[in-house]
């Protein structure tokens, strides 16, 4: 046993000039080293940062476009990832404001874009509450499209419930888009925004489906109901628009009543506010409110819009830019105690909508009242046109089967003509 | 059957070296033919107490030389062969051993205690010899067995469990050891040396102790005995006794509350009355329970949260009593401990002590210490004012600035005039203080100083005139030089407040590292270093013209060195030294002149001098190279850029034989990074070199003897070789890929539990990483391709890494801008493997997460780099 030394430094400084020579030399170094490797790697950056990421099948205008701005509290949309943090600690009307310009509104479908059976995913649309969940710092949070709070809840989400032995980060928080289904009390997710603090707003439809599917299920999110657990999710089933695809999401039972189908664009990034990479699409087969109905779920005689009014008397829909459908005279505004900004509503009268090339070439309307408090937006151009078609001219299922068997056979072609 | 070599041990160590030599070779040849055999017959030899006493003894060495070696390749080699050797034939030799602890002559006892527990350290732990701890115990629970076999039972019980794990034995086993041994400790029923055996045995027991230290019955009983063996009549086993108590502070600090009162009042007598051996253990015990407290406290840092281990504050509720039992040791100092490294005395202990107890609870100890000093520090008896200014000087780290700060103002200047005591040890201690106080109350840089412009100068020129006091003082005041110019490092406008006493401090720096009279050279490197830290804080525009003028200075003392006369190897040793020193000092001016572009040209005007120079002192030591002037070399590489080139061809060589180093390892894991530096400065026209230094590179990573502290520098630099020759490096990828890969493979499957081992873990993490970014970087414009077959282990690598919660934060950087690199170079191949990694995500959003700006801005770009991909389709 060898004996214990007692000794201990005495008088003496605790590192020697030569090790701390050793040190320093090492620092620098290792200083340099990176130093090296970053300009290495900001060279890199710079370059890619010239070519834009376009693909061929997406409007380049649409992916470099900047997302709008987002709303008054000084949150700018650059890098919305990184404002997500900010925004989560937003309380009362900053944080209603905010999130009521967070989720991605899909155009209603007018006409059949291309390539649908290679560029778009299809499901069938839970019907129910649009809302975002945030589950963050041991609670979950579910907010409507109007950004006031659906429920507030324990959740098996990462961070939504507070227990010990959680793994990852505590800050960490997650964004889904789900709607809300009434009747199962199911929150269905339709995509994912954020996942343990990573943004997925640059990424693709299709990365984030994968994403989705592949993490979600492992929290436990999608289990039944427990103490700190207390709503089921559930992924909605997506599926290729092809044949087989469209097929599936518009004929196959689903244990939630569905209201259309909605398509997404695969290469198309998570954007805030309408975009036409998202669409809806609706039948009589496959949703109960195809078309609009009164609060006693009548449907009406006549279409009914919503517009804006703007400063200079013309009406507007809520698309970016806004598209005029008409414009109302001085006296009648002042007549009917309107303001600019008012959300009004009119029928449309039997002389109907004409549009020529996404404008407005006539449009009977007729003025009905101001549009009801809760009412935070105008109809959208999409909206209205999917309306109208509804009721004299329906885009109809075989319409889209048509147009992808026949984007099947061109794409075929070629193997035919080798074969004979 | 054991041969008869009792003739062979005895001849092997005649006086007579032929018949020495002769046995020894006889010896060995029989070990080389037929080691079981060999084995057998020195356990029969030692067994036999027939045979002399010195046959015996060295058949007892190599029988322990057989079985353990310090060097681990030898050990490991000594294990597999007692691993072949026939069962039947270990388990006679395990007998032969065995029976030996009972012989009687003592000698032999002993020596088998030892045998049979390098045997242990193989078996045990293999499950291989479980009738060991039965057999021992046997020893101790039989009636009639003999107090000599008890001791010698005791011994081989104590140095078993040292050589194995707590995990090699069951809890029940351990019970029994534990009993035994406890049971040994009883002064009515055993003699003096089965006590003595026990304490020892118990001392290495403890450890295995965890599951009885828990059971507060068993407890009670092993803390009374231990207590109670603290008083034994026996110096030698109260000591034995007190440093049982020294490692339980520190194993079972949790515990001890209940026992407090009783170990202080043992430890105080002890440290009052008892013999000094003992007395200094008893002191100790106090210093050790700082230690834990401290460590506590640091641990206890508001991010760690509530997972701190419990603090019982044993020395803030002990302090009026602590302080007093401390300050009183002060002062039975030896008249020569100043001079003398090896001496460890009370006041020694005490004083070290008393700094521990001020670190522990801070202000606190300021009241209880001051009236010592007050009263003691005008004394006529030396003793009474070294105790004082020692006091002072101990109490100096710990207590807050605002607490210290009036008292080390109004006691400065009684201090330096201390610096004049007719005493040595008066003078040696206030220098010692002096520094203490520049290195804890003069931070401008954070606002506080207790130096001015005002009392600086008086304060300079009492150090200048101290520095020629007899040497060991000289020492202490060149390192309160040292903490002065520290101070003013990167202190902004205050920096300048020392530049005009530049000049004169370094000139007495200069005259004393020339001083003959300094022992063992000590204050000559101690004001060589100073002269270092004075060059590396000084304001650079205010100095570059004297640190101009000292580079020529030590050029020409390094020059001179050639010209020692080198006779003995105690010659080449201290010419060595001094060239290390002076390489030091032109390291230090190369890295600051080369810090700005004012001042870097006086390195370029002198770069082709100093490198000869560098040169010259390689060409002094054949064997190796020298350690600083590489050092220094790598500074001048980065100070000079690409006209580093002209002295590859003549450095060429000595790099070579720098990583050839293994023996020196420090030495070549300086030149490896050194290495580095050149290809920084250098680049593409590094790559006439790189076939051979890659070659030496991959040997070394492959060698079993070069110490495993080099390997990660070595990744790091096929980084800095990879980034240096960009696309070049194609023809070194698959080897070192396979390397990196084997070497990540090593670094999943390490033990987590070992601390040093994750630390090495870590840099090793690091360097590999660092690795992948230097190659992915170089091939980024025309190879990137090569690295597709990569990119999958690259990513499982990163993923094993991100899971680990015991990562550095140095090691997370470099795997998320690994990751980065891999997304930006490689691109759109990756683009699968990124999708199907799924951790990337909550890894980077923890980084993202991080206080660190760097972490969190290479994780943004890696994370931009990610998401690029996955936009692109």
């Amino acid at each position: 046993m060898a004996p214990h030394d007692l000794r201990r430094p005495f008088k003496r400084r605790p590192i020697s000039d030569q090790q701390k020579r050793r040190e320093l030399s090492l620092l620098r170094q290792s200083q340099h080293r990176s130093d090296a490797q970053q300009r290495a790697r900001n060279l890199a950056s710079s370059v890619i940062s010239l070519q834009s990421p376009s693909s061929p099948d997406v409007d380049p205008e649409e992916l470099s476009e900047p997302m709008p701005d987002v709303d008054a509290t000084g949150h700018e949309s650059e890098a919305s990832g990184f404002n997500i943090r900010q925004a989560s600690s937003l309380r009362g009307p900053e944080a209603r404001k905010w999130f009521a310009s967070q989720l991605m509104l899909p155009e209603w479908m007018i006409d059949v874009p291309e390539n649908l059976s290679r560029d778009w995913y299809v499901l069938a649309r839970p019907a129910g509450k649009r809302c975002f969940v945030v589950s963050a710092d041991g609670t979950t949070v579910s907010r409507l499209r109007n950004g006031s709070v659906l429920h507030h809840f324990p959740s098996a989400l990462p961070g939504g419930a507070r227990k010990k032995g959680v793994s990852g980060p505590a800050q960490s928080y997650s964004i889904l888009d789900c709607i809300f289904h009434e009747l199962d009390q199911t929150y269905y997710v339709i995509d994912m925004v954020c996942w343990r603090g990573y943004s997925l707003y640059e990424c693709t439809a299709e990365f984030r489906f994968f994403w989705l599917q592949s993490k979600l299920d492992e929290t436990g999110a999608c289990d039944p109901p427990s103490f700190l657990h207390k709503f089921r999710f559930s992924v909605v089933p997506f599926y290729n628009c092809d044949q087989t695809g469209l097929h599936s999401a518009y004929t196959e039972s689903s244990p939630y009543v569905k209201d259309g189908l909605l398509f997404y664009n695969k290469h198309a990034h998570y954007h805030t506010g309408n975009t036409p990479l998202v669409l809806i699409w609706k039948d009589e087969r496959c949703s109960q409110y195809v078309i609009d109905t009164d609060n006693n779920g009548q449907v009406l005689n006549q279409q009914h819009i919503v517009l804006e009014l703007q400063d200079d008397g013309k009406i507007v829909t809520s698309d970016d830019p806004p598209v005029v459908v008409n414009c109302l005279n001085a006296d009648f505004i002042k007549q009917s105690g309107l303001t600019p900004g008012s959300l009004v509503r009119f029928a449309i009268g039997d002389g109907g909508l004409k549009c020529v090339d996404g404008k407005f070439e006539k449009a009977d309307l007729q003025y009905i009242s101001l549009s009801n408090r809760a009412r935070a937006f105008a109809d959208s151009y999409s909206k209205i046109m999917f309306q109208y078609m509804a009721r004299h001219s329906p885009l109809k299922v075989e319409d889209l089967a048509s147009m992808i068997s026949h984007e099947d056979q061109q794409d075929k072609s070629p193997e035919v003509e080798m074969s004979g | 059957m054991a041969m008869e070599i009792t003739q062979y041990l005895l001849a092997a160590q005649s006086p007579d070296a032929r018949v020495r030599t002769e046995a020894e070779n006889s010896l060995k040849q029989f070990q080389e033919q037929n080691l079981p055999q060999f084995l057998l017959s020195l356990s029969v030899e030692l067994a036999n107490n027939e045979k002399p006493s010195e046959s015996r003894r060295l058949a007892g060495i190599l029988l322990k030389n057989s079985l353990d070696a310090k060097d681990s390749g030898r050990k490991e080699l000594l294990v597999k062969q007692w691993f072949a050797i026939d069962l039947a034939l270990k388990a006679q030799i395990k007998e032969l051993l065995l029976r030996t602890i009972g012989s009687s002559v003592s000698e032999a006892r002993q020596t088998s205690a030892q045998v049979i527990a390098k045997v242990a350290s193989i078996e045990v732990p293999q499950k291989q010899w479980p009738e060991l701890v039965g057999s021992l115990l046997n020893n101790m629970t039989q009636q009639d067995s003999p107090a000599h076999l008890k001791q010698a039972t005791l011994e081989t019980l104590g140095y078993v469990c040292e050589e194995i794990s707590h995990h090699d034995l069951v809890q029940d086993e351990v019970n029994s050891v534990l009993t035994a041994v406890v049971q040994g400790m009883n002064q009515s029923e055993n003699n003096a040396e089965v006590r003595l055996a026990a304490t020892k045995a118990l001392l290495n027991a403890l450890d295995f102790s965890q599951t009885n230290f828990e059971n507060e019955m068993e407890r009670n009983y092993i803390m009374k005995m231990v207590c109670e063996t603290a008083c034994a009549h026996e110096a030698v086993i109260r000591q034995a006794a007190f440093e049982c108590l020294v490692s339980i502070a520190s194993t079972y600090y949790e515990v001890l509350e209940q026992y407090m009162q009783t170990l202080f009042e043992l430890t105080a007598k002890a440290v009052k009355e008892d013999e000094e051996s003992v007395a200094l253990q008893a002191v100790e015990f106090w210093s050790t329970i700082c230690d834990e407290e401290i460590d506590r406290q640091e641990y206890d840092s508001p991010d760690t949260g509530d997972s701190s281990p419990p603090h019982s504050g044993f020395i803030e509720k002990a302090l009026p009593h602590i302080v007093p039992m401390l300050l009183e040791t002060l002062e039975k100092q030896d008249e020569d401990q100043d001079h003398e490294d090896d001496v460890w005395n009370i006041s020694m202990a005490g004083g070290t002590c008393l700094g521990l107890v001020a670190r522990t609870v801070g202000d606190g100890i300021v009241p209880l210490v001051m009236p010592f000093v007050e009263i003691n520090i005008r004394k006529p008896n030396w003793r009474s004012r070294e105790a004082a200014t020692y006091a002072f000087g101990s109490i100096l780290e710990g207590p807050t600035i605002d607490k210290l700060a009036p008292m080390v103002a109004a006691g400065l200047e009684f201090l330096l005039t201390a610096t004049k005591d007719e005493n040595n040890h008066v003078r040696d201690t206030t220098a010692w203080t002096l520094s203490r106080i520049f290195e804890f109350l003069h931070t401008p840089d954070s606002g506080f100083s207790v130096i001015s412009p005002q009392n600086l100068p008086r304060i300079v020129v009492v150090l200048l005139e101290s520095m020629k006091d007899v040497p060991n003082v000289a020492e202490k005041v060149c390192g309160a030089i040292y903490n002065l110019a520290q101070g003013y490092e990167d202190a902004g406008a205050s920096s300048s407040l020392l530049s005009p006493y530049l000049t004169e401090i370094i000139q007495h720096l200069l005259a004393a590292a020339e001083r003959t009279d300094g022992a063992e050279s000590k204050l000559r490197s101690a004001s060589y270093e100073t002269l270092n830290e004075v060059v590396r804080c000084s304001n650079l525009i205010e100095a570059a013209g004297i640190i101009g003028q000292l580079l020529p200075v030590i050029m020409a003392k390094l020059g001179q060195t050639m010209d020692l006369q080198v006779v003995t190897t105690e010659d080449r040793e201290k010419q060595a030294e001094l060239q290390a020193s002076l390489c030091g000092v032109l390291q230090v001016i190369i890295q600051k002149l080369s810090s700005k572009d004012e001042t870097k040209p006086i390195i370029m005007q002198n770069a082709d001098q100093i490198m000869m120079l560098f040169l010259r002192v390689f060409g002094c030591h054949s064997s190796s190279v020298h350690e600083e002037a590489m050092l220094a070399i790598g500074a001048l590489a980065y100070a000079t850029g690409a006209e580093f080139a002209k002295y590859m061809p003549e450095l060429f060589k000595y790099l070579q034989t720098g990583l050839q180093n293994f023996e020196e390892y420090q030495v070549c894991s300086i030149t490896v990074g050194v290495v580095g530096d050149i290809c920084r400065a250098l680049d593409e026209k590094i790559l006439p070199f790189c076939d051979q230094i890659m070659s030496l590179l991959i040997q070394n990573l492959q060698s079993e003897a070069l110490h495993r502290s080099v390997k990660p520098p070595i990744f790091s630099c096929f980084g800095d070789i990879a980034l240096a020759i960009g696309g070049q490096f194609e023809r070194y990828v698959a080897t070192a890929l396979q390397i990196m890969q084997g070497a990540a493979q090593v670094c999943a499957q390490m033990d987590t539990l070992d601390e040093e081992l994750m630390d090495y873990g870590n840099q090793l993490r690091r360097s590999i990483f660092e690795a992948y970014s230097g190659i992915l970087q170089g091939f980024k414009d025309a190879k990137a391709d090569l690295m597709v077959p990569y990119a999958q282990h690259l990513l499982q690598f990163v993923e094993l890494v991100s899971k680990d919660s015991l990562r550095d934060e140095s090691v997370t950087k470099a795997a998320v801008a690994a990751m980065g690199d891999l997304a930006d170079v490689v691109g759109e191949k990756t683009k699968p493997l990124f999708s199907n990694f799924t951790f990337c995500g909550e890894f980077l959003s923890e980084c993202l997460d991080s206080e660190d700006e760097d972490l969190k801005d290479t994780a943004r770009w890696a994370q931009g780099m990610i998401a690029r991909l996955m936009v692109t389709s």
